[in-house]
């Protein structure tokens, strides 16, 4: 009784260390982002890319000595490049994640309604273009991109990003789990395909439609490929592009700027916490 | 009732329409012309049969980029498979503030990368916090930026990154084991590491293929990391693929842009076949067991 007693202590301290190192970078984020410029340039000099040249070895500092705004005030108000990429993500992501998972539910819905061989085929084709990693796809997106004229604007990222099937193949899996009679029941009683959708479908996968929804959210959030290669005029990168390019005498306000970047993503995910873990459950990968 | 059956397949098709459209025209059709670019000569227009990919292998660039590439899956898959199962079989049993543990663990799945890549600067700068441990425990500081050390430091990026999504997949898969047969067992007098491998391992099997693509996907998509810590012209241990292609973007050169990606397509097809292939004998001789 006594081993298992200290076992079971062992690993609630093994566990308390592993959340602190997964918590560790974001919450020295946070906290770094309220020194002063100048605090941030004396404590880690040219790590973060500056002037100053350090010799001694850098010592993390979790609190600042004074609390400023002075970062906030700067990236808020006094300089509106960050504001202007900050309003480039979220006009490239928001239309991407809503309509990726709208078209993706519809698309669910007809994989999931009825299974026949060649359904079977294109969603095993599904599948292998999930499969495909950017180097892949990007291709293909380019040559389209260029032919429509598109390449240079905002659709050449969010019309490859809209029809990406990685959420039609995750609802599917959902959707196949509801019964289908009750399907049949609705379908006896007379209510159309669309009715059966959008009442019986949609409302029984609300949970796993939040999660997706965040996982393609943070995806695209943080998203560096598509506008490297598809977005050559920088004016419309996304924050996530540029928040790489800190240059000397700006050092401490990219740590507000990465603050500020992680705040939509964190109000998701307090958001849906729950809906992302029960719609974890899909994890096979048969067609 | 065939007829009946027939109007449910052809309604339930239509909600199918959007989607398909969007991706034969979106990808589909355009990866056709990729396979007419990697096919014909650059010059002539000509069909120049596999003379574009045998160009290809020989670059030097392609092939570093290649290996880095295969270098960074291969440290990255099985480390994330491996170290995911392990968080996850360390949650899965009671403990005080279990959830809690978990959120922690799943954050990193929030945060975009880009907000942390200063943190890691500063972790693993020349002077940064990382050498200085390295120094005290008696090792000798690394440069962790142009060697191949560096290697690692992304390795660590990406399991932070990646590692709470992959244990939640397979902390959902561990509940479904029914609770019976780990009772049952463990009143046999069953120990942890034995009822992991004698049962939970069987349950499971398919969620350890899908977490494996998974990670494969997402080391393949390493390059975010990499362009984010060391920008577009790293060391030599990080020049990855993507790199390979984006430089190849800005010269036009679509007969070597077009082979690359066709032969990528094609590994990554073999990779997972295989895969497939392994998890279903696996999955076939636990079960005549």
């Amino acid at each position: 009784m006594k081993k298992k007693k200290l076992f079971s202590a062992m690993r609630l301290a093994l566990c308390t260390i592993l959340a602190l190192l997964f918590l560790f970078p974001t919450v020295l984020t946070f906290c770094t982002s309220f020194m002063s410029s100048r605090e941030v340039e004396y404590t880690y000099g040219d790590a973060v890319d500056s002037g100053q040249y350090i010799t001694e070895p850098v010592q993390i500092k979790l609190i600042p000595d004074v609390v400023s705004g002075e970062q906030y005030s700067k990236v808020l108000l006094q300089s509106p490049d960050y504001l202007q990429k900050f309003w480039n993500s979220v006009l490239l992501v928001v239309p991407i994640t809503l309509f990726q998972l709208a078209v993706a539910a519809l698309a669910a819905y007809g994989f999931a309604r009825y299974r026949g061989k060649l359904r079977a085929m294109i969603f095993f084709g599904y599948i292998i273009l999930l499969l495909m990693p950017y180097q892949v796809t990007l291709v293909p997106n380019y040559f389209f991109a260029k032919w429509t004229g598109l390449l240079n604007t905002r659709w050449a990222v969010i019309l490859p990003g809209i029809f990406s099937p990685f959420s039609v193949y995750l609802l599917t899996k959902q959707m196949r789990r509801i019964p289908k009679s009750y399907f049949e029941a609705a379908r006896l009683d007379g209510a159309s395909e669309w009715r059966i959708f959008s009442g019986i479908c949609l409302p029984l996968c609300k949970s796993s439609l939040v999660g997706v929804g965040l996982l393609v959210f943070f995806d695209y959030w943080g998203m560096v490929e598509q506008p490297l290669i598809l977005l050559e005029n920088e004016a419309l990168h996304p924050l996530s592009v540029f928040l790489n390019k800190i240059t000397t005498g700006e050092v401490g306000v990219a740590f507000a700027a990465a603050t500020v970047y992680l705040v939509p993503c964190l109000l998701l995910f307090l958001y849906g916490e729950k809906d992302l873990c029960e719609s974890s459950a899909v994890s096979d990968m048969d067609g | 009732m065939k007829n009946r059956l027939c109007t449910v397949r052809g309604k339930s098709a239509l909600f199918l329409t959007p989607s398909l459209l969007g991706t034969v025209i979106l990808f589909v059709l355009p990866f056709s012309v990729v396979v007419f670019y990697a096919l014909t000569d650059y010059g002539s227009k000509e069909f120049a049969g596999l003379e574009n990919f045998s160009r290809l292998l020989q670059n030097d660039a392609f092939c570093l980029a290649a290996k880095n590439t295969g270098i960074l899956c291969a440290l990255a898959v099985p480390s994330a498979v491996i170290l995911s199962l392990l968080l996850a079989l360390l949650l899965q049993e009671k403990l005080p503030g279990k959830s809690k543990f978990r959120t922690a663990i799943l954050s990193p799945l929030f945060v975009p990368v880009a907000s942390v890549v200063m943190i890691w600067r500063i972790l693993f700068h020349d002077n940064g916090t990382i050498n200085a441990l390295l120094t005290q425990l008696g090792a000798d500081p690394m440069d962790w930026f142009r060697s191949g050390a560096a290697r690692y430091m992304i390795l660590l990026l990406y399991l932070w990154k990646n590692l709470g999504y992959h244990m939640l997949l397979f902390l959902s898969a561990l509940s479904g084991v029914p609770r019976e047969i780990n009772e049952a067992a463990s009143v046999d007098g069953a120990g942890c590491w034995r009822r992991f491998f004698k049962i939970q391992l069987y349950y499971i099997s398919p969620t350890i293929l899908f977490v494996t693509v998974i990670s494969f996907i997402s080391a393949m998509k390493i390059f975010r990391e990499v362009y984010l810590l060391a920008g577009a012209y790293p060391g030599e241990a990080l020049y990855l693929l993507l790199h390979f292609m984006n430089t190849t973007f800005h010269s036009m050169d679509y007969q070597k842009l077009c082979s690359a990606a066709i032969l990528l397509a094609l590994a990554m097809l073999l990779i997972i076949g295989v895969l497939y292939f392994v998890e279903s004998r696996f999955g076939k001789d636990m079960e005549e067991r």
